[in-house]
């Protein structure tokens, strides 16, 4: 029971504090899920991400089952899931009640403008962080760099790129891990 | 059929058929407003700016908007468990298929090219971000004239903020929106 309370009061923070959808929440998930709670390794958490952009569903929802199936079963799935939504349902409601122009207010605006800034800053960090979990060496760096840039400059969709990735890791992993590993080893002995 | 069953329906659907996060739910919201009176496609413009300012997933917000507007507050809890009821469903079956296969060498493989690939797309993300904060552009009309010096030195101090402190990332959010508001971002 502790532990469902402590998921969804968790979830129901990042949900409070995530603009700008799941990518926004990445940073925020991966200082709580992995560093303060342990319920998570980054590897775990680029898995899941990576899962939550090809299988239905918002990301950020996928992650959050994912995390808490993970730390205590199915109720454990529905609990996160639930607190994260908890925050968006009041805050939603009450402005579709009352706040009609919202959106459109000067103060919303501007905040939000310089929280944009600063989820800027937190995923930059995230990405330096995920950036030791994911990459053993110049190849996989370089898949970093080049998925990195379709993503952001070409219409490739993420959903492609992630097929990919699968395909493309059947067939070729085994010869990268060869060399990426090989190479480390090279490395340390010729330290020595 | 009772209006909170088409409610959880529709957006049963929705989450079962919107791939890839917040946005993708866009395509299917038009298609409800295009089948029924109680969505237009106004409504669905100023869901997207009141869900964009506002904390929380886009897609589940999206959810909860149609849903107060169309049954008030059981509405919005309605729309919101039916995007996201496939979504658990799909998870946890996933879930166990990994784990089952999670020593197996053709998982091992997938991930081992999948992380790159995923830290790429959260680069990309950051990256269009960045853009928009300090350029006030999507990275397609990027305009180096657009910039805003504001947005630089906030960027800057809060690099060095989340770098040398140890404060959760939470407290430089908050710090950042009232930074935003004080000096008129």
């Amino acid at each position: 029971m502790k532990v469902l309370i402590d998921l969804f009061v968790t979830f129901a923070k990042m949900g409070a504090v995530t603009f700008g959808g799941g990518y926004a929440m990445l940073p925020i998930l991966q200082k709580t899920v992995v560093e303060d709670k342990k319920w998570a390794t980054d590897e775990e958490l680029l898995d899941y991400y990576a899962i939550g952009q090809c299988t239905p569903g918002i990301i950020a929802v996928n992650t959050a089952t994912f995390i808490g199936y993970k730390t205590k079963g199915i109720i454990g799935g529905i609990v996160a899931t639930l607190g994260l939504i908890f925050p968006s349902i009041v805050i939603i409601a009450i402005i579709a009640a009352f706040l009609k122009n919202f959106a459109s207010l000067a103060v919303v605006q501007h905040a939000f403008s310089g929280i944009r800034v600063c989820v800027g800053v937190l995923v930059l960090n995230a990405v330096f962080k995920l950036w030791k979990g994911a990459v053993k060496g110049k190849i996989t760096g370089a898949v970093v760099i080049i998925t990195c840039a379709l993503a952001a400059f070409t219409n490739v969709s993420s959903i492609a790129l992630v097929v990919a990735a699968g395909v493309l890791g059947i067939l070729f992993s085994g010869k990268i891990e060869n060399i990426e590993s090989s190479k480390k080893t090279e490395q340390k002995e010729g330290n020595k | 059929m009772p209006m909170l069953l088409l409610l959880y329906l529709e957006f049963f659907k929705v989450g079962l058929f919107a791939v890839g996060g917040g946005l993708a739910t866009l395509p299917f919201l038009y298609d409800l407003a295009d089948k029924y009176t109680w969505l237009t496609n106004s409504m669905i413009g100023d869901m997207i700016a009141i869900s964009e300012s506002t904390p929380g997933a886009m897609g589940v917000n999206m959810a909860t908007y149609v849903g107060f507007q169309n049954s008030g507050v059981i509405g919005c809890i309605v729309a919101t468990l039916g995007l996201v009821s496939p979504a658990i469903i799909v998870i946890v079956i996933i879930y166990n298929v990994i784990d089952r296969f999670k020593e197996s060498a053709i998982v091992k493989h997938i991930f081992y090219l999948l992380r790159p690939v995923a830290t790429g797309l959260i680069a990309a993300a950051g990256l269009s971000v960045i853009v928009l904060a300090i350029f006030g552009t999507e990275i397609s009309e990027f305009n180096l004239m657009s910039i805003s010096l504001k947005a630089v030195a906030l960027f800057i101090v809060m690099l060095i903020f989340t770098r040398k402190t140890k404060f959760h990332p939470i407290v430089a959010i908050v710090i950042s929106g009232i930074v935003g508001v004080v000096f008129s971002f």
